[in-house]
């Protein structure tokens, strides 16, 4: 009932923001309306959060401990389920997901004007379909809600697009977008087809059923080949290098208020899907293929900062950071100890916030300054109230420094993988480096330097503060207290590198 | 019950399609009335759809040596009947500005549905070549209907004489066939050497030059360059009808014929097919992609399609027929949809290029239902869920993959990639500023709203199908029994 509940409020609410647009189109009834429903999303999983049972039992178990499941027969012919399940993992993204969701309601409150109802409906489908993900663990319905997303997606970039640019580059890099999702996408449908043929070739039943699946035994070549699908579809959403061709034009077309680029991060938490199924469907393919994605890892690091280094625009400067962060992800999730898994989790939270943070500052910015390239900016700190000392917290965190959630994910991601890849620690390590250089020469350029003239632009509203304040908490929360979060996905990520160390050991018998 | 009467009601619904046929040629000898004859024709075709479904209690039955009416026949029945009703709605105010005899034309569209009809049940040569010219005769009527355009006229030669040549073909393959077994019934084509055997050369030349001339009416590559012309100058309900009906009867034959005779069971020749289906699916997206006009798009796109369904023929699994008749149902469905809104708004006679791409810009702002349709419509032909689009490409790709048929996995991935591009192309263009002189769609009374009706029926028949698909696919799995047993 719960996780039903979870699932369709934001298409329910989606509806009836788009019913506000019929007739004349009354901006305000859906803004509340998308709000109160990503709220009714939060507050039951706050409970759960605080009600639920996370404490670890010892033993790894073959079946993964769900807190809540429903199952209802959908597709029989093929043994395809409507089944959701919430664990340890799926309540944290979620709670991320309904986070963000009412940011990019609150942050695209001035700037998007036209069509507003038809916007939110967009923006709350995008959010129900991401929320699908976290809660399908069906193959067959997860599938569905990573393809289901895309279709608003498309819209919210296509039409209520950065407005500097005209339509037809707004709808070029929406197409972009989707080719390049879709079309891995269907690898993972291949894919997870190839899985669900090689589980009936062994046991005879016909299942998409994650449970089930989890039996099968994907040693082997085959195995990698069905690995490398699922790779695939993750790696171009997280985005590693050579798959990220997307991310900075979408990015830079999306709508300015960064509405849409929080759903955007939401997107990107392929992490999620890394760690859901890639690691323990497929533990020794994982295992084989480590070095291989560790490498890719590193790659993203650096290549991410680099680039990072070079934009003038300062929300692709944004987006290649945030390939750089996901790069650190990649290596913590191919080490697989629970330390560094437990470290990509609040790699993935920490890193999506930050980059919220200042996508939305990058969009506020925009609204007063009328401009997002850095060359025409600068000396603007104690011109604009207190947007740029946010950014500065919020650049500090990006860059990793102690206290911020993204210190302490990557840290754990580093000091969990060490033992078992020092070598790829010590290249990884020098990447935080080169993020301070990136970041601290954006703040430089933007904010420092000889103003033009004095006095003040324009301060911050309230409502604007208040986003921000709630960030800056969420920031300390994760870095001071992270057992917050930590205490919840234990079991979870107990279990995954249990699974993920017996594939190491597999894989090294057979080599 | 007898066994003369048993047959007979077996082939009961070809039989009313027969019927309201003659009964149409006799109205007209007495007197022109259009909406008489329209009425007619759909009354004809819904009372065959009617005795269609009463049929499917009834189990197999065989109407002379010549015909089969089993699930799988009264499934591409059902098919075909629905499609061919929903051009005859879009035939209605397509022509209604035709200045020049209207009547025939559902003459024309009655025969061909015929034609169609027999090909499906057909399980002997002979029944093959009468169903087939049954089809295609008609339509070179149909395609060339409204003459007076030049572009139309110019379809109708063109499809008329590599018709011809396609029917030579198959003539010649089928005697060379007859020569090697001495039959021509499917399942008495058996190679020389009994069943397992390899089939020798001439057999295997006879078999290819059939597959000559059922993959031009399939339009597939290699033989695929009239499609676009031939769409593009076809008035929009005949494109319709050779995309959707056409399309379905000939590979519904295809399809009998690759199970049911012994000789197609040859490794060579289904790699051949392999290979036709490869180029296809990537030639017809690659050339669709610099596509301004909507009719040649959809016609480029519909070679892809064909292609990824000929990769079940090669899969050969069990999931094969089954996999076949849903994704017949789904493209056919939504082809409907998709060329039901051009023939809506590019309606005739006010000048070339009706269909061009341009008269699509901003069609939500003008007709938001329509536009919609044809937005959920170009989601279902890229298979994205929630439409059934997705359904039949899932379908797909379960039959490569359940047969470890690797490159072809790959060609429908990446084919479909492709596709995207101009799927989506088609789908912004509609949410687009209307531009000034783009040419307002117009509304010609009932026969318009009828219209209307239909494609906004064929969209929520889309959606639905694609959030609950078990009905189709319990039916498409009975006739896939039928067929494979």
């Amino acid at each position: 009932m719960l996780l039903c509940w979870l699932l369709f409020i934001p298409f329910i609410g989606g509806l009836a923001c788009w019913a506000t647009s019929r007739g004349r189109d009354n901006a305000g009834l859906a803004r509340v309306i998308a709000f109160l429903s990503m709220a009714a999303v939060f507050v039951p999983a706050v409970v759960v959060w605080f009600t639920g049972d996370f404490s670890l039992s010892g033993d790894p178990s073959i079946a993964p401990a769900w807190q809540y499941e429903i199952a209802a027969d959908w597709i029989s012919r093929f043994g395809i389920e409507f089944h959701l399940a919430l664990d340890g993992l799926s309540l944290v993204m979620v709670m991320l997901a309904s986070v963000l969701g009412m940011l990019s309601v609150v942050a695209s409150a001035s700037t998007v004007k036209s069509c507003v109802g038809v916007f939110h409906a967009n923006l709350l489908w995008t959010l129900g379909g991401v929320i699908g993900i976290f809660l399908a663990i069906d193959l067959f319905l997860y599938f569905f809600f990573w393809e289901l997303m895309l279709i608003p997606m498309y819209f919210l970039i296509a039409l209520w697009g950065h407005e500097e640019n005209d339509r037809s580059t707004n709808t070029a890099a929406a197409v972009k977008f989707f080719i390049y999702t879709q079309t891995s996408g269907l690898a993972m449908l291949a894919a997870i087809l190839g899985l669900v043929f090689l589980h009936y070739d062994q046991s005879g039943v016909l299942t998409f059923d994650y449970n089930q699946l989890l039996t099968t035994d994907t040693s082997g070549a085959f195995g990698m080949v069905l690995m490398l699908g699922f790779f695939l579809a993750f790696a171009v959403k997280l985005p590693a290098v050579p798959f990220h061709g997307w991310l900075a034009d979408t990015q830079a077309n999306a709508p300015t208020s960064g509405a849409v680029d929080l759903s955007g991060i939401l997107v990107k938490t392929a992490a999620y899907g890394l760690l859901r199924f890639a690691l323990p469907l497929f533990p020794e393919a994982s295992a084989n293929f480590a070095p291989v994605a560790m490498t890719l890892g590193l790659i993203s690091i650096y290549y991410g900062a680099v680039m990072a280094f070079a934009q003038n625009d300062i929300k692709r400067l944004i987006s290649y950071s945030s390939i750089s962060h996901m790069g650190f992800v990649l290596v913590g999730l191919y080490a697989g100890t629970m330390l560094a898994l437990q470290g990509v989790v609040l790699q993935v939270l920490a890193s999506a916030v930050s980059t919220a943070a200042l996508f939305i500052l990058a969009g506020q910015l925009y609204e007063r300054m009328g401009t997002r390239d850095m060359r025409a900016l600068g000396g603007l700190f104690g011109r604009l109230g207190a947007l740029p000392g946010f950014s500065l917290v919020f650049v500090v965190a990006s860059l990793g420094m102690p206290a911020t959630g993204n210190f302490l994910g990557e840290f754990l991601i580093l000091f969990g993988a060490f033992a078992a890849h020092p070598w790829f620690v010590v290249i990884a390590a020098g990447g935080m480096i080169l993020a301070a250089v990136y970041a601290l020469y954006m703040m430089h350029r933007v904010y420092w330097g000889n103003p033009d003239a004095g006095g003040t632009i324009a301060t911050m509203r309230v409502r604007e503060y208040t986003m921000m304040m709630a960030l800056v908490l969420i920031t300390l929360i994760l870095g001071l207290f992270p057992n917050t979060v930590l205490h919840v996905t234990q079991t979870v990520t107990h279990d995954i590198s249990s699974w993920f160390a017996a594939g190491v050991i597999a894989a090294a018998q057979t080599s | 019950m007898n066994d003369t009467w048993f047959q007979i009601l077996g082939a009961l619904p070809p039989l009313l399609v027969a019927l309201s046929v003659i009964g149409l040629f006799v109205t007209l000898c007495i007197a022109r009335h259009e909406r008489l004859v329209y009425a007619m024709t759909v009354g004809g075709l819904n009372l065959a759809l009617v005795a269609t479904i009463a049929l499917i209690p009834l189990g197999p039955v065989a109407v002379t040596p010549l015909y089969i009416v089993d699930f799988y026949t009264l499934f591409f029945w059902g098919v075909i009947l629905v499609a061919t009703l929903a051009c005859a709605a879009f035939a209605m105010p397509y022509l209604s500005g035709f200045n020049d005899r209207r009547e025939e034309f559902y003459i024309l569209l009655a025969t061909s549905a015929l034609g169609a009809m027999s090909l499906v049940a057909a399980r002997h040569f002979g029944s093959l070549f009468v169903g087939l010219e049954a089809l295609s005769i008609p339509l070179y009527g149909m395609v060339a209907y409204t003459f007076r355009t030049r572009a139309s006229l110019e379809a109708g030669f063109k499809y008329m004489i590599l018709s011809g040549v396609a029917s030579a073909f198959l003539l010649f393959g089928m005697a060379l066939l007859y020569g090697a077994t001495g039959s021509l019934a499917f399942t008495n084509l058996i190679p020389a050497g009994g069943y397992d055997a390899d089939a020798g050369p001439w057999m295997l030349m006879g078999i290819g030059m059939m597959l000559v001339a059922l993959t031009f009416k399939l339009s597939l590559v290699p033989f695929h360059v009239w499609t676009p012309d031939v769409y593009e100058g076809a008035p929009a309900p005949v494109a319709t009808f050779l995309a959707t009906v056409s399309k379905t009867a000939v590979f519904a034959l295809l399809l009998r014929l690759f199970v049911s005779a012994p000789i197609t069971d040859n490794a060579w020749l289904l790699t051949l097919v392999g290979v036709l289906a490869l180029a296809s699916m990537l030639i017809g997206n690659l050339l669709a992609l610099r596509q301004d006009n909507l009719k040649r798009l959809l016609g480029y796109s519909s070679i892809a399609h064909l292609g990824y369904l000929l990769t079940t023929l090669v899969a050969g699994a069990s999931l094969s027929i089954e996999a076949v008749a849903v994704y017949l149902a789904t493209y056919v469905g939504t082809s409907l949809g998709a060329f039901g809104v051009v023939s809506l708004v590019s309606s005739p006679f006010a000048g070339k290029d009706a269909a061009h791409i341009d008269h699509f810009r901003g069609l939500y702002y003008k007709r938001p239902v329509l536009a919609v349709s044809m937005a959920i419509m170009m989601l279902s032909l890229a298979g994205i869920p929630l439409t059934m689009g997705f359904i039949g490409k899932f379908y797909i790709l379960s039959v490569t993959m359940a047969s470890g048929l690797w490159w072809l996995t790959g060609g429908v991935i990446v084919g479909s990639g492709i596709a995207l591009f101009y799927y989506l192309r088609v789908m912004a263009i509609l949410f687009m500023d209307r531009p000034a002189h783009a040419r307002e769609p117009q509304l010609s009374g009932t026969g318009d709203n009828w219209a209307q009706t239909v494609v906004w029926l064929l969209a929520a028949a889309t959606i639905l199908m694609g959030i609950y698909p078990a009905p189709l696919i319990d039916l498409a799995a009975v006739a896939g029994i039928t067929l494979g047993s």
